[in-house]
């Protein structure tokens, strides 16, 4: 049983680990993903984020599957949310629950790397100094090694 | 044939449009959209083979479109 979706409001992280408890669990990881107050060196005040939004679900759903069968018996909540973040607020949210807790934080660190490299979500980062940009990980090898 | 064209983020600033119609000829493929769009004005702007999506899943260049499909040209993901 595992959940994939995008929204446009404040996540709750809570909610999420509800989704995945349940009394065989003995291990629930979350990952938030925050937004920064700096990138490469440059002070950033905020984030838009757009997805293509059909794709990015069914992307989500194909990753929570995949990790399903990679993980066997773990439970997955995955939520996204898109439009304008200000520093601080969360971006995702995955949460994994197994028996086990090897099996949930690998299951976990699986989610967040394909999300990254595959569902089709895209950020313009906001900077102090009124700029803005889109950010593309691939123009940044140190960061884009997994 | 008549395919419906998704542009994003950085790929319909270039455009200055995030979705087109494109009249394309029976047999053409994925591949032969993202020429048509790299011909618009702004189109350099686009690598000559990006990460492309047919029907919502990423597919290659050579994948044959049918009439009312939907291509997506797929920029850079920074998803997270």
């Amino acid at each position: 049983m595992s959940t994939a979706r995008l929204t446009t409001q404040p996540i709750d992280s809570t909610s999420l680990i509800r989704e995945v408890a349940a009394d065989d669990r003995g291990a629930i990881v979350l990952f938030l993903g925050t937004v920064r107050n700096s990138n490469e060196g440059r002070p950033v005040n905020g984030i838009d984020y757009s997805a293509y939004d059909a794709m990015a679900v069914a992307e989500m759903q194909r990753i929570v599957s995949e990790a399903g069968s990679r993980f066997s018996g773990v439970a997955i909540a995955l939520e996204h949310r898109v439009g304008t973040l200000s520093v601080g607020e969360t971006s995702v949210a995955i949460a994994c629950s197994h028996p086990h807790r090897a099996a949930a934080l690998e299951a976990n660190r699986y989610v967040i790397e394909e999300l990254k490299r595959r569902v089709p979500i895209w950020k313009r980062e906001h900077y102090l100094d009124g700029t803005s940009e889109w950010v593309d990980p691939l123009r940044r090898p140190a960061e884009a090694a997994p | 044939m008549t395919v419906r064209v998704l542009l994003f983020a950085s790929y319909a600033d270039a455009i200055g449009q995030n979705e087109l119609t494109l009249e394309l000829d029976d047999g053409s493929v994925v591949g032969d959209v993202v020429s048509r769009v790299r011909e618009m004005a702004g189109g350099r702007a686009l690598p000559p083979a990006p990460l492309l999506a047919l029907n919502a899943a990423y597919s290659t260049s050579a994948a044959v479109v049918r009439a009312g499909d939907e291509v997506a040209i797929i920029p850079p993901v920074a998803g997270g």
